[in-house]
């Protein structure tokens, strides 16, 4: 499961933070660290972290397929 | 047939190709599927992974709180793409209408989106560059060699360049406990992007945070020892440095290579498309079929004179190819105009900066809130008469009202009375662009002239 | 202020039970000026420029002479005024401050650490329903989680609590518009004292002899009146804010029987339709204390320097214009970017906390209790026209599982 945090839009309220400390963290008093990458006990936490955000800065990836491709032709 | 009934066609069962396995083209091809595009689309990417996200790379990836290799981006939707990953395009054939990759193949498109970005500038001598120890920060894996080095016991690291990357990369040094210099060209760092003004605030931070920070001194030459390995690096004041590790930041280049001899308006500012994301050839045509969007795409902007703007954001990648791909798939009355604002954030030694608008074109500066001396400010641009950007250091939430402020064109110095507004009235001052004929590689955002041929592109100068 | 005006209207008892049309009304016109030349700004655009506009101050003394400065001790009393009442950089000075033991950066598992203590209180309320067919969700659910909880931030033992009731109540009265003057405001003033002398012993105690909560790690950090002001402020907002979530959430759900349906077999469906509910029925309906610091033109009116502002924020999160058909309750709404919490740099404070009362709280109501219908609809609600809420929420229940 990936997350990705539009750090345009945050603007450092850190709702998320408190609702997910294991997965999001402020660095200083603004600015926001995220674990693009978690796992399936965090789940929960990083539902309930999105849905607070006051300016919905997070996109959250709840499914895990691999990507379907084509190896490049040897030689 | 009419162009409707095309559209219909190309919409139900067109190809197109994605160049750039990228932010932008992940988000232009969920763009394409979520308005209905059924027909094929394939992905190509020079790098063997999936797109991933950039910005962790040199902040919570060095620091060891996330692992470049889980930077893979989320995906808002299924996209049912084709992935041709690990493999770049070598050219491109508008005839036959085909890309060539280098291994051979050929793929064929209706419509193609050009996303190939940029990649880090390498240091200029080549055999310095490839001594052990010597590093760029471009992607995953860069991300991932430069932190097993900077945790395999390495006691000083050089950064070469103080623009945002090579600021965000000392910070994190400084947070894993390494000696970190820092040589910058410039006379203070983020100089190219925030002028001097702001840069000496950026300045004061490193100190704080015991960056051994040399400003104006560039790096002459690296030297390794036998087995090749860097020990050594020389400065232009004729002082030495024993150093194990190098970073080179000295920016990004625009992967426009391979576009050489097609005909598109292609060279190392960038590919020059309309406000549409529609590529123009070398005579300024603007073509049809072939779109570009992100950090490798120049398109002219109304805020600045319609000077081609490039933009190394990430926002506007996501921005751009969400326009360009509606726009690939429409027909002309049904097409939208690219017209972000640029954004921009860093976060450095446990600051948020961010800025808003072309601080660059800016030919005068206010402290509109805080104190610069605190590091918590908003700075505001002007550029003759109105208000042309603004940059943050802890003050984000404020920016959303200056963003207005550029859009509307509003009167810069703001003669109104805010909150936090720490002197009776505001004297603007110079903000100390550096000469904008030297070359900077600092700017993220870069205006380019008014011409979209890259053989006759001319520089305008940001400061007349 | 007439008696015709909207706000007199909106500030009326007699339409506390449904505004919503007032705010429809106040909407046609988003800037819109009354009779005594304060501005109401209802439209969700207008209202979220406004909150994040410097030019805009939480510093009611701002204002000219003659107008209402909710917010600001009275000048006698020596006392500063809290934090939200303030403008940066003090504001930002002392909501960091505060922030330190509360949260991020300093202590951001502070709040998550109380989790299973708050749980805890929750199953015991729910407990308590055994062998009632008839409950009160107000008294028996919603006001005790919020008190014990603040309770447990600031540190203030436990058998104190039943003190803060009374206390609490009269000081939310003090931010009502409508109280202003009356007898209301005496009582908020008289509450306010009692408050403060038991929080200046307690301030004192923790001084000497550091605890858990917040007030212990403040004490060294304030000075004793900015602590006591904060103290005052967290309390009344803890008290007064969740327990209308917790309470409207309870009588959305169940005037909404099919949403409740979905609810009660998808409890994952807790998290949007919180946030719904923070749209649909705002805890805090407006913020009537901010003033123009300079002439501000919004949406083709000028408010002028030093005029009351009344950000309506309960009628912004009803903006047709920003959220499709904004009257009807839509747990699985898409961009729900609703100002229920406000926005800007006076977000509010306790927001996580209150998510992680709801979070604990609702879910675990609807899955113990078997509801069987409101038995008054609508609710009595509480006087106050900010921090609007039922009074009490009357229910039948038919039983309640483990």
């Amino acid at each position: 499961m990936r997350l990705v945090v539009d750090l345009n839009r945050c603007q450092g309220f850190a709702q998320c933070v408190f609702l997910a400390p294991d997965v999001f963290s402020l660095h200083g008093e603004e600015a926001l660290l995220f674990s693009p990458r978690f796992d399936e006990a965090q789940q929960d936490r990083v539902e309930k972290a999105a849905a607070a955000c006051p300016v919905q800065a997070i996109l959250v990836d709840y499914s895990d397929e691999p990507t379907k491709r084509v190896e490049p032709h040897v030689g | 047939m009419s162009a409707d009934t095309d559209v219909q066609l190309l919409r139900r069962q067109g190809r197109i190709v994605v160049v750039g396995a990228s932010l932008a083209g992940l988000r232009a091809a969920e763009t394409l599927r979520e308005q209905g595009f059924t027909g094929s689309l394939t992905m190509i990417g020079d790098e063997p992974y999936e797109p991933y996200d950039r910005p962790p790379l040199s902040k919570q990836a060095l620091l060891g709180r996330a692992q470049p290799e889980d930077t893979a981006l989320p995906r808002r939707r299924d996209i049912d793409a084709e992935w041709r990953l690990g493999v770049a395009a070598e050219s491109l054939d508008r005839d036959a209408k085909q890309v060539r990759l280098t291994n051979g193949d050929t793929v064929p498109y209706d419509r193609l989106l050009i996303t190939t970005g940029t990649r880090a500038r390498p240091w200029f001598h080549p055999e310095e560059a490839a001594l052990d120890g010597v590093f760029v920060l471009r992607t995953r894996d860069d991300s991932a060699r430069l932190r097993r080095k900077l945790t395999g016991g390495v006691s000083r690291v050089l950064v070469i360049g103080a623009g945002f990357t090579g600021s965000e990369v000392a910070s994190a040094c400084r947070e894993l406990g390494l000696e970190v210099t820092v040589a910058e060209r410039g006379p203070a760092p983020l100089v190219g992007a925030l002028g001097g003004v702001i840069g000496a605030v950026a300045d004061r931070l490193q100190r704080k945070h015991g960056v051994d920070l040399r400003c104006g001194v560039s790096v002459t030459a690296l030297e390794g020892d036998d087995v090749g390995r860097l020990r050594r690096a020389h400065l232009s004041d004729g002082s030495a440095l024993d150093v194990e590790v190098a970073v080179v930041s000295l920016g990004a280049m625009r992967n426009t290579e391979w576009l050489a001899g097609s005909g598109v308006a292609a060279g190392p500012r960038g590919v020059a498309c309309d406000a549409g994301c529609r590529v123009f050839d070398v005579n300024g045509i603007v073509t049809d079929d072939i779109y570009a969007a992100g950090d490798v795409a120049r398109s002219p902007h109304p805020l600045f004179d319609y000077q081609f703007l490039a933009l190394e954001h990430w926002g506007n990648a996501v921005e751009q190819a969400e326009i360009a791909a509606h726009n690939m798939i429409c027909a002309g009355p049904d097409r939208r105009p690219h017209l972000w604002l640029p954004m921009f954030w860093s976060s450095q030694f446990g600051v948020n900066i961010k800025s808003v608008g072309v601080p660059s074109l800016g030919d005068q500066l206010v402290v509109a809130q805080g104190a610069l001396a605190a590091e918590r400010f908003v700075a505001v641009y002007g550029y003759r008469g109105r208000v042309i950007a603004a940059a943050s250091f802890d003050g984000a939430k404020w920016l959303g009202f200056y963003e207005q402020q550029i859009a509307s064109g509003a009167p810069f110095p703001p003669e109104y009375r805010t909150v936090d507004r720490r002197t009776e009235t505001l004297h603007p001052i110079d903000p100390a662009f550096p000469d904008p004929h030297l070359p900077t590689h600092g700017a993220t955002v870069t205006l380019t002239g008014h011409s979209p041929s890259g053989r006759r592109v001319s520089f305008i100068p940001s400061h007349a | 202020m007439t008696s015709g005006t909207l706000s007199a209207q909106i500030t009326d008892y007699a339409n506390r039970a449904d505004p919503y049309p007032l705010y429809a009304e106040l909407r046609k016109q988003p800037v819109r000026r009354e009779d005594d030349g304060t501005f109401l700004v209802s439209t969700y655009y207008e209202v979220r420029n406004l909150a994040n506009d410097p030019r805009l101050s939480n510093d009611t003394s701002n204002r000219p002479p003659g107008y209402g400065r909710p917010g600001q001790p009275p000048p006698e009393s020596g006392l500063p005024p809290s934090f939200i009442f303030t403008d940066p950089p003090v504001h930002d000075r002392l909501r960091e401050t505060i922030t330190r033991p509360f949260g991020p950066p300093h202590s951001p598992r502070f709040l998550d650490g109380l989790r299973g203590e708050l749980a805890k209180v929750v199953t015991e309320l729910l407990d308590a329903f055994e062998g009632r067919d008839e409950v009160d969700i107000v008294e028996d659910f919603a006001y005790p989680l919020p008190v014990t909880a603040i309770c447990k931030v600031l540190g203030v033992p436990r058998e104190d609590e039943p003190r803060f009731h009374g206390w609490a109540d009269a000081l939310a009265s003090g931010v009502d518009p409508q109280a202003g003057g009356g007898s209301g405001q005496e009582k908020a003033q008289r509450a306010r004292q009692d408050l403060g002398a038991y929080l200046t012993d307690l301030i004192e105690t923790k001084r000497r002899h550091p605890g858990p909560g917040i007030l212990s790690a403040l004490a060294p950090e304030m000075t004793p009146a900015d602590l006591e002001a904060t103290a005052v402020l967290l309390l009344v907002a803890g008290h007064e804010t969740t327990v209308n979530a917790i309470t409207n959430t309870t009588l959305t759900l169940l005037r909404h029987p099919d949403i409740l349906d979905r609810f009660l077999k998808d409890p994952d469906l807790a998290v949007p339709l919180i946030e719904e509910v923070l749209r649909y029925e705002s805890p805090v309906q407006f913020v009537p204390w901010t003033t123009a610091l300079d002439d501000i033109d919004v949406a083709g009116t000028t408010i002028p320097k030093g005029s009351p502002v009344w950000l309506m924020l309960a009628a912004a999160n009803r903006d047709p214009k920003r959220f499709k058909n904004p009257d009807r309750f839509d747990p699985d709404r898409k961009d729900n970017e609703h100002l229920g919490m406000y926005t800007g740099i006076h977000y509010c404070f306790g927001a996580p906390l209150a998510r992680i009362e709801l979070h604990l709280a609702v879910p675990e109501l609807f899955r113990r209790v078997k509801f069987s219908r409101l038995l008054q609809d609508p609710p009595p609600y509480r006087a106050n026209a900010v921090l609007r809420g039922p009074r009490h929420l009357p229910v039948a229940i038919e039983g309640l599982t483990a």
